[in-house]
């Protein structure tokens, strides 16, 4: 019945995590649906992520599409840019030259 | 007689029964995240009815009263049909809900603006700047229509539950 289908990507995160706001900013570069779920600052208040990914730090990306859980920024932004990149780059950047986005 | 004089409120421009209720994101606050919902979405996952509670921020003995109340009278069991609405950030619902071992949801709207759409805001005296929704309730029904509606005209004023019980239809 829902009319809007759930995002595939939930990003667990933490308000003003620097760490968190790079994958923030690849999702958005990848223009990746997803969901944000806010934890408090303090590791113990984080069941959640735990629950989820085995850990209690943020960043975590859990990507229904693939069925990947991962936690770790870069691991995450390696991830991100393996699956839903265009290649290193210089590469993307040559492809992407006579279009406009 | 009391020896303190009732703030008036008055009468509130608010959905009635059989209009529909605005709707709206803001971040839903549970006991473990927040994150962005719309109410509509929300009523429609739940496949029914859904309790609307409107309440002063959390902190406050207003919202403190109103919350115990509706636990005492087991409204936490039917808590996938009820949810709050206040004016305290994410992390003050978030620490409500803790310090209260409570397991009701609320959005969180500290820009007030929900309370406003509803036509149930209201400006603190000597909090410059501060607005918060008066205690409301309304019962939706699977469309967002309204089926009931209790809102507070004096501050403070709490419902006759049991009355507010009937109201709702939740007798």
């Amino acid at each position: 019945m829902s009319e809007t289908a759930e995002p595939p990507i939930t990003f667990y995160r933490l308000q003003g995590c620097p760490y968190c706001e790079r994958v923030t900013r690849l999702l958005n570069e990848y223009d990746l649906s997803y969901r944000s779920r806010f934890v408090e600052p303090m590791h113990s208040e984080r069941n959640v992520v735990k629950r989820v990914a085995g850990v209690r730090t943020v960043p975590v990306v859990v990507d229904e599409n693939t069925g990947v859980t991962m936690a770790e920024s870069a691991n995450i932004v390696d991830y991100l840019e393996s699956t839903y990149g265009e290649g290193d780059r210089p590469d993307a950047a040559a492809a992407s030259a006579g279009g406009d986005d | 007689m009391p020896d303190f004089e009732v703030v008036e409120l008055g009468p509130a421009d608010h959905p009635e029964p059989g209009e529909t209720a605005p709707d709206f994101t803001r971040p839903l606050v549970t006991d473990e995240f927040w994150e962005d919902r719309t109410l509509s979405e929300l009523v429609d996952e739940r496949d029914g009815r859904t309790i609307l509670v409107f309440t002063p921020m959390t902190g406050s003995f207003l919202a403190k009263y109103v919350w115990d109340e509706l636990a005492e009278r087991d409204w936490d069991e039917r808590a996938d049909r009820v949810v709050g609405v206040t004016a305290s950030t994410p992390y003050g619902v978030k620490r409500f809900l803790a310090d209260n071992d409570s397991h009701f949801t609320f959005f969180s709207d500290p820009g007030n603006e929900v309370a406003a759409s509803y036509g149930i805001d209201h400006d603190l005296d000597g909090m410059t700047g501060i607005s918060e929704p008066r205690v409301a309730f309304f019962a939706l029904d699977a469309d967002c229509t309204v089926e009931g509606a209790w809102i507070a005209t004096d501050w403070p004023e709490f419902p006759d539950y049991d009355d507010l019980e009937d109201e709702l239809g939740l007798v």
